[in-house]
């Protein structure tokens, strides 16, 4: 046999040598992740894993409705992320019989997480936060003496929002995330459909617009809080804890707190699901066991500051962590806390046009 | 027989590359929005069924928000490129009369940001231009200010990432041309009388010409569709059609829309080209 075609067939080959070892396809959210969970489970199952990340929903949704994505296991959040793979048939049933560690999961807040995934089909949370505001408290008792840090109103009352705008204030650019929470905080119905509740959201959030340095995805606004050049923003729970770590080891004076709405704050799941199309979905699912066993959710919850849906692992979680009321929230925020459901199209439409317009300014 | 042998790939180039995304584009931009993978419906069913619809094109035309985006992206890509012509001429002008020896390494400068990412460079500008920023930092150091200024997230910050990033499109054609232009005219001028500055009106400038126009459409074209400047470094309202393109896209999923969007573009920019061809 010339040896060109000995060459040939052995790269011919190749891509089936290749396919021996099993690789995973990971798409979570940066940041998201103890690096050390991602070793051990190679070590332990010999599955190779592809680690990627995204910063915003949109891209990862973008990304799974062109088909195709190659991915195996996404972190879409519950709503809307979540809700409208689940509906438009992008996501595959998980196998519950290759998930034993699925008795791990806190029956309650998987029923909140059913309200997008009935019967959850699609879905295990990974972790789970409520919506909330950053703030440096020094400055804002300097500042704003007279206001007090526990409702939205420190954002969402103009005479507040006026003079905190002096050490900078910044909202994250996500209308599904902020919008119910400014309703809430209006006293009207988070999910409501009625054009005239989105008027009174849409006449505050424009109302404070004046004083917003800026709107940003939500990595921007963590960003931002770490290195003090904001005093006051409202994003995710866990992106504000992880911010405040940020500054402290940073040791320039920076402090960095978070305060869940009194009223009532929105919460949100990270969902663990495989794509219809995954190519390796049995290593998914034989990743999905991994992190649900207590361990290594506890491993996970200490490093990123997030609280997991694994009631088993609270204890194993660093004590600083677990004891943190804005990395657990307390049992009164949990009580009032609302679940954001999916708006229907017209509503939708209605949302987005308020979020440019609040965008804009005008 | 031969020439078209050779012509070959350049179209089947073009083909699968240019014409084929385009008209696939065109086709989604009658499309109308569902939810499944992909987000759309063809405007041709089975059978060829015509199941689209106009509604996406005219909403382009009717609604100010998208004619504004056009016309802001229009703004924004011609004071980008007006900008790197004025800091681009002198530059290229220097370099092609420097000495034999130095023009390569001069050369090289200008190239020298390709070798750092693009999202680095902008991140750099990011550190540079916030509130505890280098600049702002600098200042308050100097005692030139007492409060930090608002620097990123305006007008300038964007405009200064754009003139940053397309300065060496609008250099390398302006240096061909300017390279190539024989200074014994220049000396001929001058030694009839000629002032510099009607030397340089006069003979250098139009005989630069086709640089000028080379180097303003190299950088006017990529610049009208830029997202990532003005979403990194602009304030929230600047919403050029690139950054509602993107919107459409992913913030709401509107396939047809953003197809409509990125022809109504495309229709745009052919209209500088054809002009660049008659002109040349």
């Amino acid at each position: 046999m010339p040896r060109w075609i000995a060459a040939l067939v052995v790269m011919l080959l190749l891509p089936v040598v290749g396919q021996a070892q099993p690789v995973l396809n990971i798409y979570n959210w940066s940041d998201y992740i103890d690096p050390y969970v991602v070793q051990r489970f190679t070590a332990e199952t010999g599955i190779r894993v592809r680690y990627d990340v995204f910063d915003s929903l949109e891209t990862l949704e973008g990304k799974l409705s062109a088909g195709r994505s190659g991915y195996d296991l996404v972190v879409p959040t519950s709503e809307p992320t979540f809700a409208r793979l689940v509906r438009a048939g992008a996501l595959r049933p998980l196998d519950r019989a290759r998930i034993p560690n699925w008795a791990n999961l806190d029956p309650a807040l998987m029923a909140r997480a059913a309200a997008v995934d009935p019967g959850n089909r699609h879905g295990a949370i990974y972790l789970w936060g409520t919506v909330g505001m950053g703030i440096r408290p020094d400055r804002v008792r300097v500042l704003a003496p007279d206001a007090t840090m526990d409702g939205l109103a420190l954002l969402l009352d103009p005479r507040h929002a006026q003079r905190l705008s002096r050490c900078g204030i910044q909202v994250m650019d996500s209308a599904t995330d902020v919008i119910p929470s400014v309703l809430r905080h209006l006293g009207l119905d988070p999910n409501t459909d009625s054009a005239e509740d989105l008027r009174a959201a849409e006449r505050a959030l424009l109302a404070i617009r004046p004083f917003v340095r800026a709107i940003l995805p939500s990595g921007s606004v963590l960003d931002a809080l770490a290195t003090g050049d904001v005093c006051l923003a409202l994003t995710y729970s866990g992106d504000v804890i992880q911010a405040s770590a940020r500054a402290r080891e940073a040791g320039r004076g920076v402090e960095v707190a978070y305060v869940a709405p009194r009223a009532g704050a929105q919460l949100w799941f990270d969902m663990l699901a495989i794509p219809a199309d995954a190519p390796n979905p049995e290593a998914a699912e034989a990743f999905i066991d991994f992190v649900l066993r207590p361990p290594v959710m506890a491993t996970i919850t200490t490093h990123v500051r997030y609280p997991n849906a694994v009631p088993a692992a609270r204890a194993l979680v660093s004590e600083g962590v677990r004891n943190d009321p804005s990395v657990y929230p307390t049992e009164a925020t949990l009580a009032a806390s609302f679940v954001a459901t999916t708006p229907s199209q017209a509503t939708e439409r209605l949302r987005t046009r308020l979020w440019s317009r609040f965008k804009a300014g005008r | 027989m031969r020439r078209v042998l050779v012509l070959l790939p350049a179209w089947a180039w073009l083909l699968a590359f240019v014409a084929a995304p385009a008209v696939i584009l065109l086709g989604i931009a009658f499309g109308t929005g569902a939810e499944g993978v992909p987000p759309f419906r063809w405007p041709f069913g089975p059978g060829l069924a015509w199941q689209g619809s106009f509604g996406n094109l005219a909403t382009l035309i009717q609604d100010e928000f998208y004619r504004d985006s056009l016309w802001r992206a229009a703004l924004l890509a011609g004071s980008t490129a007006v900008l790197t012509l004025l800091l681009g001429f002198p530059m290229a002008f220097a370099i092609a009369r420097a000495r034999r020896g130095w023009r390569v390494p001069l050369l090289a400068l200008v190239l020298l940001p390709f070798w750092t990412g693009f999202l680095l460079r902008m991140g750099a500008f990011i550190g540079l231009l916030r509130d505890q920023g280098l600049v702002n930092a600098a200042l308050l150091g100097l005692g030139l200010i007492e409060e930090p200024l608002t620097l990123l997230y305006t007008e300038g910050a964007m405009l200064a990432g754009m003139v940053h990033a397309y300065l060496p499109f609008a250099v390398l054609p302006l240096y061909a041309t300017l390279s190539r232009l024989d200074p014994v005219l220049e000396q001929a001028a001058a030694d009839l009388g000629a002032t510099p500055a009607t030397v340089f009106w006069t003979v250098t400038l139009p005989l630069a010409l086709p640089g000028v126009v080379a180097a303003s459409l190299l950088v006017f074209i990529p610049a009208a569709g830029e997202f990532v400047i003005p979403e990194l470094l602009g304030p929230s309202d600047a919403l050029p059609v690139g950054r509602v393109l993107w919107q459409e896209f992913f913030s709401n999923r509107d396939w047809p829309m953003a197809a409509a969007l990125a022809v109504a573009l495309l229709a745009l920019l052919i209209v500088p080209i054809r002009l660049f061809q008659r002109a040349s």
